[in-house]
């Protein structure tokens, strides 16, 4: 399928490489962005790409809107050829699934919800085809994620699930979206995860906390840099099950300035992923463990 | 030194033009949603038009001005009193060290921006001092001011020449507007034609969810979608998209019911359709809405919506000369 090219007022062309989710879709979007940020072109104030689709923010003023169209449809052709290779880095995130914070969130938003009779980790569990909670979490956890998009509210980083479509987790969001989320929620919306940055409204089923904070306006942070957040699209995030004891300890070190992230940095090629991902991943996971 | 704050008003933040850039990253350009009626204020007392002032939303502050300077309120109708004496907006107002700003209650608009000669000198975060409330960064420590706050000013050496300037009453941005033009696009295809075409003609009621982030509507008719089977990852909710970047301006419409045009400090992505923007020319008029204001969307073409932008900026410049002239 070709990309889709529409404009969002006077000041706003919006490409859909496609309308479902898919790596290579993905692939095309970071591509496009790149090559548009390395291009000659005036007048673009803003590239945001993620998922299936990037948005440019230009200035008419500067770039008469139909000729920015046919610049950009050029690019987008050029970016469906790109090599799908990418250098990026492993993160490992450390997850308190089942926390009391969640869990006591989820409780008092339950009539917004799909089953209120259950929480939200046991719903995304039988939905899913888990016999039992414990083994929906090690699902969640054993597989590493991809970065697809970086937004929303502070850096709140989107998720994919590096696994074949078959196993990835599929949830509903709420029916109604939740005024409050615990500040570094685990959430999932569709076939995304995500981390709520900071404390705020949201829809996404709540599975845990992370003690890892990947917003810093106040820069105290050393594991974030000057633009306050952490993640970049195209990163790959490998969650760690830790018990509320060692959420504490971590909680801790944060807060004391000596906390430090295991981040190693790999090359990622979408085609050797293709070919054999479990392979591709485990070989990934070693790097991460062996570091 | 500065303005000390008596009483905070409703929700009073310091903005500036904005902090475009970040948007990619989920932090959004903020600044003064009437950027008209901000870079006026500026000019009025001497300012860059980017300087940081306030921006006053539905009740103002009370504040006391402990150095002399120049202030000038623009914007919404919002009437106000120096030491106990009304003054008129969209002009420069001397201030001597010691007065104390009240304001009445709201007339018309919704948003006041009051510049003051030197401008707000808040430290610069990214490139602006505006306030992002949701990220808690900018202004005054990512808040509202608050009483007891003390605003410091940048210098504040005012000309005398620039005491008294104004704008005549035909150069002042018409506040009243209830048209709002709009660009179909984006994920319009989702919607069936009918649909399209009723939204464009009924009434929309701004409703009690209006702020720096977006603006909702209610009181049309719900939309009707295209069937389609979901594609992989957008959810299964006939409104639902594969997460997306959202434009700023663009109305997205939740489970088809109530528009929502997002602002200035809109949240960057997420899963949900949306039918056009509204056009860049129409943006600081929604910032002037009340809630339960009655609107209808214009659905005008590319060609309309870059000359209604030209004439904006015209406007602006013969604002400018007006000012620098007088």
């Amino acid at each position: 399928m070709g990309s889709r090219f529409t404009f969002g007022g006077d000041e706003h062309l919006l490409v859909e490489c496609a309308d479902e989710m898919s790596m290579r879709s993905f692939f095309k979007s970071l591509s496009a962005a790149q090559l548009i940020k390395k291009s000659p072109l005036v007048g673009l104030d803003e590239i945001n790409a993620g998922n299936a689709s990037y948005l440019i923010k230009f200035n008419p003023d500067f770039i008469k809107p139909a000729e920015l169209l046919s610049e950009i449809k050029k690019i987008d052709r050029i970016a469906e050829n790109s090599v799908p290779v990418i250098e990026t880095r492993v993160v490992e995130i450390p997850v308190f699934y089942k926390d009391p914070w969640t869990h006591e969130t989820g409780m008092r938003f339950r009539e917004r919800h799909q089953d209120p009779t259950v929480t939200d980790l046991e719903y995304a569990a039988s939905l899913n085809g888990y016999a039992t909670v414990e083994e929906f979490i090690n699902a969640h956890h054993s597989s590493p994620w991809f970065v697809s998009m970086v937004g929303f509210v502070a850096g709140c980083p989107w998720l994919y699930q590096m696994v074949e479509r078959q196993y990835q987790i599929e949830v509903p969001k709420y029916l109604r979206p939740r005024t409050d989320t615990p500040r570094h929620t685990i959430g999932h919306g569709g076939c995304f995860a995500c981390i709520y940055a900071v404390q705020g409204a949201g829809g996404y089923q709540m599975f845990g906390v992370t003690p890892v904070p990947i917003f810093d306006p106040l820069a105290t942070h050393s594991h974030i840099d000057e633009s306050m957040v952490f993640f970049r699209p195209g990163d790959i995030v490998k969650f760690r099950a830790i018990s509320s004891h060692e959420y504490d300890a971590i909680s801790a070190d944060v807060r004391d300035g000596i906390f430090s992230l295991k981040t190693i940095p790999v090359e990622f090629d979408l085609r050797e992923f293709e070919e054999n991902s479990p392979n591709y991943n485990r070989a990934l996971l070693d790097k991460l463990d062996g570091s | 030194m500065g303005v000390k704050v008596l009483n905070s008003g409703l929700s009073t933040t310091i903005q500036d033009l904005g902090r475009p850039g970040y948007f990619h990253l989920g932090i959004p350009m903020s600044g003064a949603m009437d950027q008209k009626a901000m870079r006026i204020a500026n000019l009025l007392v001497g300012n860059p038009e980017n300087a940081a002032g306030l921006e006053i939303v539905f009740t103002g502050p009370t504040l006391r001005f402990d150095e002399a300077c120049l202030i000038a309120i623009t914007g919404a109708e919002m009437p106000f009193k120096l030491d106990g004496v009304s003054q008129s907006s969209w002009q420069s107002i001397q201030v001597e060290k010691g007065q104390t700003l009240e304001f009445d209650y709201l007339r018309a608009g919704a948003r006041c921006y009051l510049s003051i000669s030197g401008g707000i000198n808040v430290p610069l975060v990214l490139g602006s001092r505006s306030t992002y409330l949701v990220g808690s960064f900018g202004g005054m420590h990512g808040r509202p001011i608050a009483a007891g706050d003390i605003l410091p000013l940048g210098r504040c050496d005012f000309m005398a020449s620039q005491v008294g300037k104004n704008l005549p009453t035909k150069m002042l941005p018409n506040i009243g507007v209830r048209e709002i033009r709009v660009l179909l696009g984006l994920y319009s295809y989702r919607l069936t034609e009918g649909s399209i075409s009723k939204f464009f003609s009924e009434k929309w009621v701004v409703a009690s969810e209006a702020d720096r982030m977006g603006y909702r509507f209610k009181g049309g008719q719900a939309l009707e979608f295209v069937e389609r089977k979901a594609p992989f990852g957008a959810g299964s909710d006939p409104s639902n998209i594969v997460d997306s970047s959202y434009a700023y301006g663009s109305i997205q419409v939740p489970s088809g019911t109530e528009p929502i045009i997002l602002h200035r400090d809109a949240v960057s992505a997420g899963g949900y359709f949306t039918l056009g923007a509204v056009i860049s020319a129409d943006m600081d008029l929604i910032a002037q809405l009340q809630p339960n204001t009655s609107i209808q969307f214009v659905s005008i073409d590319m060609h309309q919506a870059l000359l209604a932008r030209a004439e904006r900026v015209a406007e602006m410049k013969e604002i400018r000369g007006y000012i620098s002239n007088s």
